[in-house]
């Protein structure tokens, strides 16, 4: 049988996603997908997953579950947290960016997330829930993929596939910086024409923050408001993922990975697909200025983000024996008995 | 050199449309700013010639009324060089024909089922029997599937049941609710918030993620709703809820 687990804390929102249910959007179905594709890859990539393997995004706080079954091998990455695994009364602490392996009957707790507001966690095997439209991203305000299409909730016991994790534990020597140097580059369009020229200079030389108002669908910012030529209202038309519409207080909304696929606001600009995971990454309070790139610009920024992901992946190097000493010092107030290594499933 | 003006039957892409940016994994096709069959027939084409010449990178098109959205994987091709093969693409001729069929949507008008109903006969100054009238003796036609899966948007109302959306939303629109907003109609296929303005309901359920393609309409489909008394709008529901109902289609001209 394989494993699953048994969530006892959900977390504020934890929810199953992959890289996105693409090819149904003339339908209205939109993509969803992790808001850092970044970190579900590396996170896959840590345990031996596909890099589009369905997996966790928490946001905020991780969730607590107990794991049943039989061991599983776990990865966190986009975020730093403290994840701390019991077993019969002894817990011990890791960090992000690493795999772990944990026995059957063992207790997870992740903790509150540092660096971002959206974290992935991995699971080999990949969480088994069933594809919808060819994918087991959940849809929110669809109600459907990932588990019954809705947040987990303590008592939910979600499978896990088939896997069986050969050799060591891996970990990523050097995770990518998560410090935001607060500047998202855009590229002008398609409705930039709906904008005075002092809408422009205003939308790409003040500096806006993201308010309270922010989710999956997308982020709402605190700033100084645009001045439209005649009105923020257009004919609906389809939005890609990054779309920066502007409604009619003027002020702009950053459209993530849960936005409707047609709207009828003008959009200013879209967000470079090189710079989404950092996008999603954003925390209410964070401030945060536009810089406009062109298409070519952007399509090379992309291939960039790829290379560095590549050179990330090939990276991984098994888990070292002193990292374990020192993670154990610096963690000690966590441990109640001495050092095994982390990846023994006993 | 003097620039040769178009032929009257250049219907090349790139004449009658627009590229617009859209960051670096999707551009806009832009036939034109308005809600018209022409245009909307034109965005439909493009999606299906688009589909057809599979070009390696294209991942996905959304249409919409007057524009289509063609998203790429920027690790395979370019804006640039899609855009370059695009605007070649001969759309001929858009022709309007009728729909080759036409759904039918059972409709229970006013009451509770559609509380806007008496507020939108005394905007227009028409009795509420005259909006039902009106309402349900007209054809319509999918123009653009979006917004939530299943929601259809159907034009074009009758003039006289133009009205903008609620000033304030409706933080909870039932599912089933046939709604009109400015010249569309449409039918919430889920529980959402909503600004149209609800004058009806149907029992039925026009999204299943289980089905291909998952929605009950296609673009160009045509819609008609048809009054029902409660009794009726019932038995469908139940109908509906064992799985037993079929949609009504009239026969196609």
């Amino acid at each position: 049988m394989s494993a699953r687990l048994l969530l006892t804390q959900p977390g504020p929102q934890t929810t199953v996603q992959d890289l996105g249910r693409t090819g149904a959007q003339a339908y209205g179905v939109p993509v969803c997908g992790a808001l850092d594709m970044v970190a579900l890859r590396l996170a896959n990539a840590l345990i031996g997953n596909e890099p589009g393997a369905a997996a966790l995004e928490c946001r905020l706080i991780g969730p607590a579950f107990t794991v049943e079954g039989g061991p599983v091998r776990l990865a966190l990455a986009g975020a730093e947290a403290a994840i701390e695994v019991t077993r019969d009364g002894e817990t011990r602490s890791y960090p992000a960016w690493r795999a772990i392996d944990v026995p059957e009957g063992a207790g997870v707790r992740i903790g509150p997330l540092r660096g971002s507001g959206a974290a992935v966690l991995a699971v080999a095997g990949g969480i088994d829930v069933p594809a919808v439209l060819g994918s087991r991203a959940t849809d929110l305000k669809g109600g459907f993929g990932g588990l019954d299409g809705r947040a987990l909730k303590a008592g939910d016991h979600l499978p896990v596939g088939i896997a069986t994790p050969e050799g060591a534990c891996l970990e990523l020597p050097r995770p990518p910086s998560l410090a935001f140097d607060g500047v998202l580059r855009v590229v002008l369009g398609p409705q930039d024409d709906a904008f005075t020229e002092a809408g422009l200079a205003t939308f790409l030389d003040t500096a806006y923050r993201v308010s309270r108002e922010a989710d999956r669908m997308g982020i709402r910012l605190d700033g100084a408001p645009l001045a439209f030529r005649a009105g923020a209202d257009i004919t609906s038309d389809g939005i890609a993922t990054g779309a920066i519409q502007v409604p009619g207080s003027g002020l702009p909304i950053v459209l993530l990975a849960d936005h409707q696929t047609v709207g009828g606001y003008a959009k200013i600009a879209t967000v470079i697909s090189a710079d989404l995971p950092r996008a999603g990454r954003l925390l209410p309070g964070a401030e945060l200025r536009f810089r406009a790139v062109s298409v070519g610009e952007a399509e090379e920024a992309r291939r960039a983000l790829e290379r560095e992901v590549a050179s990330l992946i090939a990276s991984l190097t098994p888990v070292r024996a002193a990292a374990e000493i020192d993670l154990a010092a610096l963690y000690s107030a966590n441990l109640i008995s001495g050092v095994v290594t982390a990846c023994e499933p006993e | 050199m003097v620039a040769t003006p178009p032929a009257p039957d250049d219907n090349r892409l790139g004449r009658l449309a627009r590229f617009l940016s859209v960051g670096d994994t999707a551009f806009a096709i832009e036939f034109g700013t308005g809600i018209d069959p022409v245009l909307n027939a034109r965005v439909h084409r493009a999606a299906a010639l688009i589909r057809e010449a599979a070009l390696p990178g294209v991942t996905e098109t959304v249409p919409s009324f007057r524009s289509l959205l063609v998203q790429y994987d920027p690790l395979v091709t370019s804006a640039a060089a899609l855009q370059h093969t695009m605007d070649g693409l001969d759309l001929g001729e858009a022709v309007v024909s009728a729909p080759e069929r036409v759904w039918v949507i059972p409709t229970l008008y006013g009451g509770a089922a559609g509380p806007d109903l008496d507020d939108v006969a005394s905007a227009t100054g028409l009795s509420p029997a005259e909006v039902i009238a009106r309402h349900a003796g007209t054809l319509y036609r999918v123009y653009v599937q979006g917004f939530l899966p299943g929601f259809a948007y159907l034009g074009v109302l009758p003039p006289e049941l133009e009205l903008p959306r609620l000033a304030t939303p409706r933080v909870r629109v039932p599912p089933g609710s046939v709604a009109i907003a400015q010249r569309m109609t449409g039918v919430y296929p889920v529980e959402s918030p909503g600004g149209w303005r609800l004058i009806g309901n149907t029992p039925l359920r026009f999204f299943d993620h289980a089905a291909t393609p998952p929605t009950l309409f296609a673009p160009g489909d045509g819609v008609r709703f048809r009054p029902v008394a409660a009794e009726e709008h019932a038995a469908i529901a139940e109908a509906v809820a064992r799985g037993t109902y079929r949609p009504e289609q009239e026969v196609g001209r």
